[in-house]
């Protein structure tokens, strides 16, 4: 009867245990996309979250939100270019208008990256590691 | 043992309600001299406070504002400029929640100096306020003379603001959001990047609001 019970418990022990280590691993990809998305957050805070809010709600018609995600989605690849240089003119963000002026941030391409995961990926957004490389490579498209 | 919780909570009450009956009077700010005066043959010592002196700027309507307008209405004051890109829109934020609590009463204004008049002409200013949602009498952006604008704040306001060509902008200036009673006296000084202070600010305006009208000291 002992037995039984020490026997039954050390399998359930053992079938715990291994599941635990099944969990506790990761693919490559989520770690590289965790410590895109956790730099990025600080980057956030320091360079963009004054105007465009702890949220990325922006402030009203003045400063645009950063919650439109097929805005995001079609400009994929000149948001670098625009964290990087600023932006000028106008740009229709959910059906407003926004014209002021976005000031250039002069981040480092891999700070780019960091903070471009963080934000397509929070406030409802969902579009996964925009790498170091793929930072490097659009801004070398920019107009 | 339920006994004795029961007292302590009776207890904890009873000093949360003693707390909150006690009246709290916000400090006054700035210099101060005494005077002392001779009447009937008493002698009676005054205390003169620093007091925002007259001053006269233009809205984002283009109409002129001067100290007249703010005569007893208690108000607060913010030095900013609508192309900053550090700190202004997270004051101008906050200072919206100030704007959205008093909006609808006649004696509280907000009074938003910007400090590169060269830029933010009225039309500027007007083209602001409305992308932030302001409308009537109760927030207004001023322009005035760079001179007029930097002594009011450093000598008046004590906010210091300067041109700085090495930060982002070219400015750099203070958040602070400065309170100034219905004598024009200043009562507190808040930093408008920080939501706590401006809840504090919201509630020390409610505590001015309530204050008894001193009589003013010529």
């Amino acid at each position: 009867m002992k037995l039984k019970i020490i026997g039954s418990i050390s399998i359930i022990l053992f079938v715990l245990t291994v599941t635990g280590m099944f969990t506790s691993c990761q693919s490559d990809e989520e770690i590289e996309f965790k410590r895109y998305y956790s730099s990025g957050s600080l980057v956030y805070q320091t360079k963009c979250q004054n105007c465009h809010g702890t949220h990325g709600e922006g402030l009203l018609r003045l400063i645009p939100p950063l919650t439109d995600s097929n805005y995001l989605k079609i400009n994929k690849k000149s948001l670098a270019c625009i964290v990087k240089y600023g932006l000028r003119g106008e740009i229709n963000i959910k059906n407003k208008i926004f014209q002021e002026k976005m000031p250039p941030t002069g981040l480092a391409p891999i700070e780019i990256a960091n903070v471009l995961t963080y934000v397509t990926n929070s406030f409802g957004n969902k579009s996964g590691t925009i790498t170091n490389q793929q930072v490097e490579e659009d801004l070398a498209g920019c107009k | 043992m339920k006994k004795l919780a029961g007292a302590i909570a009776v207890i904890l009450l009873w000093n949360a309600c003693k707390f909150n009956s006690e009246k709290k009077t916000l400090p006054i700010y700035g210099n101060r001299t005494p005077i002392t005066k001779v009447v009937n043959g008493q002698t009676t010592t005054d205390t003169i406070y620093q007091t925002i002196p007259a001053f006269k700027f233009i809205d984002q309507y283009g109409d002129s504002i001067n100290n007249k307008n703010l005569d007893g209405k208690i108000y607060v004051a913010d030095f900013f400029f609508t192309t900053c890109p550090s700190i202004c829109p997270i004051m101008q934020r906050n200072m919206l929640d100030v704007y959205n609590t008093f909006k609808n009463t006649n004696d509280v204004k907000i009074l938003s100096y910007t400090i590169d008049p060269k830029h933010d002409s009225v039309a500027v200013l007007k083209k602001y306020a409305d992308k932030l949602g302001i409308t009537g009498n109760s927030w207004w952006f001023l322009q005035g003379k760079k001179d007029d604008t930097y002594r009011l704040a450093e000598k008046n306001y004590l906010v210091a603001v300067k041109p700085d060509s090495t930060v982002a902008g070219g400015y750099i200036h203070q958040g602070y959001f400065v309170l100034i009673d219905k004598k024009s006296r200043i009562r507190g000084a808040y930093d408008g990047t920080k939501p706590d202070e401006v809840k504090q600010l919201i509630a020390d305006i409610k505590t001015l609001k309530s204050e008894p009208d001193q009589p003013a000291v010529k």
